[in-house]
């Protein structure tokens, strides 16, 4: 190996949240959805302050430490909370097909392999094979956006494809930190919003599921 | 020729000592985990040596099958688990522990087993059987998997030849061989019949699996089969540590020796509070927890075929 442990640690963080990506996919309770969520921007921390050692990016552990406090363990609180208020911890959710969803991931997993090693075949081979998982982390993001029916676990599904644009970011040289600072920031935003709107929904169709929004829009199943 | 026979000889009596052991350990961190002080550590030994002396009880219409399956179980299992490299590699017989053989033989042994659970007729032999082959059919593709990826990374299937490779050339820290780490330990934990998937402790009859085909055995018959159900939980244990954990492996037996007895040891305390802290899944959901095992050793697979580096 030509690399060293450098490269090898790097990668590992970057399956290691890919992994954490399927176990969200597999999770079919909030619960323990949210906590894989914690677990996820945990992993991200890890590798952005990992990334920043090998890159010598002091201002990278201001990324990680902003991911590790905000997005693991404020965000997965106030979605506890969330979840505990509109009264439905205990439900179990209908996902397609566990089994279905997992192979689809893995499918965009190898799409992303095949759409970024050969675009970025000069790029700095750090960089490279990273941002090959951090685009599947993003895509396996959507996936989840997708095929889950419950608002809060598409919320879910959109605050993990922020870590895999995170990831990304960090594992490119020379981000300014003004950018990072502002996604941060419009997640935030974001956030907020989606939560003031989950109430609004909760309100109007007494459920959370977005399968009433299709029959109020008047589509046919 | 004399010594390597002999030291391969040591290899066979050792995991076939150290079996129960293993299982009494677990037993023992589970009971001290739940507040209890539980059996001794040796307490397996003395089960065997109890079920040994008891006449064996046999069903009316048992056929032969019924009286050979537990040999032929206890056989088939012991030689695949001396196969796996435990305190040295490169035995006499290490050219024929191949991870596909080594599958194949415990395939067999699981075959047997649900032959014999239907061949008396009972309806709890008839779902423990059922259950055993669905559990299988999702385990051993899975299995096969991981070898696949195993073998990309190592050049071989051979156990003694993984091993060697994985402790002296710098494979490093590889995301293909975490994944299947992962999914080696869901399918050992199915195949062992261990919490997730089934409770090795109980005999209610809507979650049994193991236990339900055992079910209609005594005497020394169910002593084989307990050695046997022993001695894969310590082969799984031994394939894990040797493809993952191989330190030790090469410098001399003694200290190969010493230090798997410490990963055993770590093996037992880590199931232990693992299977304590874990509730045990509904049956219908086995099929996904093992799916989740085959489609990590698949990305495993794919990712050393995209990129050699991963």
């Amino acid at each position: 190996m030509p690399h060293g442990y450098g490269f090898d640690i790097a990668h590992m963080l970057a399956g290691g949240l890919v992994l954490v990506s399927f176990m969200m996919l597999y999770q079919d309770r909030l619960y323990a959805l949210i906590n894989m969520l914690a677990l996820h921007a945990l992993v991200l921390a890890l590798s952005v302050a990992w990334q920043a050692h090998i890159q010598g990016a002091p201002h990278d552990y201001i990324t990680a430490a902003i991911a590790l406090g905000f997005k693991a363990i404020a965000v997965p609180w106030a979605l506890r909370r969330m979840v505990f208020r509109l009264g439905i911890h205990r439900e179990i959710e209908n996902v397609v097909s566990i089994g279905l969803t997992m192979l689809a991931g893995i499918a965009l997993v190898a799409l992303s392999m095949m759409v970024m090693l050969p675009v970025t075949a000069h790029a700095d081979p750090i960089a490279r094979e990273d941002i090959a998982l951090a685009l599947s982390v993003v895509l396996i993001g959507l996936l989840m956006m997708v095929t889950r029916r419950n608002a809060v676990s598409q919320v879910v599904g959109f605050l993990s494809l922020e870590n895999g644009v995170n990831l990304a970011a960090t594992g490119a040289q020379g981000m300014p930190m003004v950018v990072e600072i502002s996604v941060a920031f419009s997640i935030l935003i974001a956030f907020i919003v989606i939560g003031i709107f989950l109430f609004r929904i909760r309100e109007r169709f007494d459920t959370v599921d977005l399968e009433a929004l299709d029959a109020f829009r008047g589509e046919r199943r | 020729m004399i010594a390597s026979l002999l030291v391969q000889g040591v290899q066979m009596a050792l995991v076939l000592v150290l079996a129960p052991l293993l299982t009494g350990l677990v037993r023992k961190v589970k009971a001290r985990l739940q507040r209890r002080r539980g059996p001794s550590l040796i307490q397996p030994y003395r089960d065997l040596n109890r079920l040994l002396g008891k006449e064996v009880v046999l069903a009316e219409n048992a056929s032969w099958l019924f009286r050979v399956a537990p040999y032929v179980i206890f056989a088939v299992t012991w030689v695949a688990a001396a196969l796996v490299p435990t305190f040295a590699t490169g035995l006499l017989f290490s050219w024929s522990g191949d991870l596909i053989a080594i599958t194949a033989l415990l395939g067999s042994a699981r075959f047997t087993q649900a032959l014999a659970a239907m061949d008396i007729g009972t309806s709890f032999g008839g779902i423990g059987a059922s259950r055993e082959v669905m559990i299988a059919s999702l385990a051993e593709p899975a299995m096969l998997m991981i070898a696949l990826s195993v073998a990309l990374v190592a050049g071989s299937t051979q156990l003694s030849t993984i091993a060697d490779y994985m402790a002296f050339s710098a494979v490093g820290l590889r995301v293909s061989l975490a994944l299947g780490l992962v999914a080696l330990i869901i399918v050992a934990l199915a195949e062992n019949a261990r919490i997730p998937v089934d409770n090795p402790a109980t005999h209610l009859e809507l979650t049994m699996v193991h236990e339900a085909m055992v079910l209609e055995y005594s005497g020394r018959h169910l002593a084989m089969i307990d050695l046997a159900a022993s001695l894969k939980l310590l082969l799984y244990v031994s394939v894990i540590a040797c493809i993952f954990f191989p330190v030790g492996l090469a410098y001399g037996y003694a200290i190969g020796l010493a230090l798997y007895l410490a990963k055993l040891a770590v093996a037992g305390v880590l199931l232990g509070v693992f299977e304590t802290s874990i509730a045990k899944m509904r049956v219908f959901r086995v099929p996904n927890f093992l799916g989740a095992a085959l489609m990590l050793g698949l990305l495993g697979v794919l990712l050393l075929f995209v990129s050699k580096g991963m």
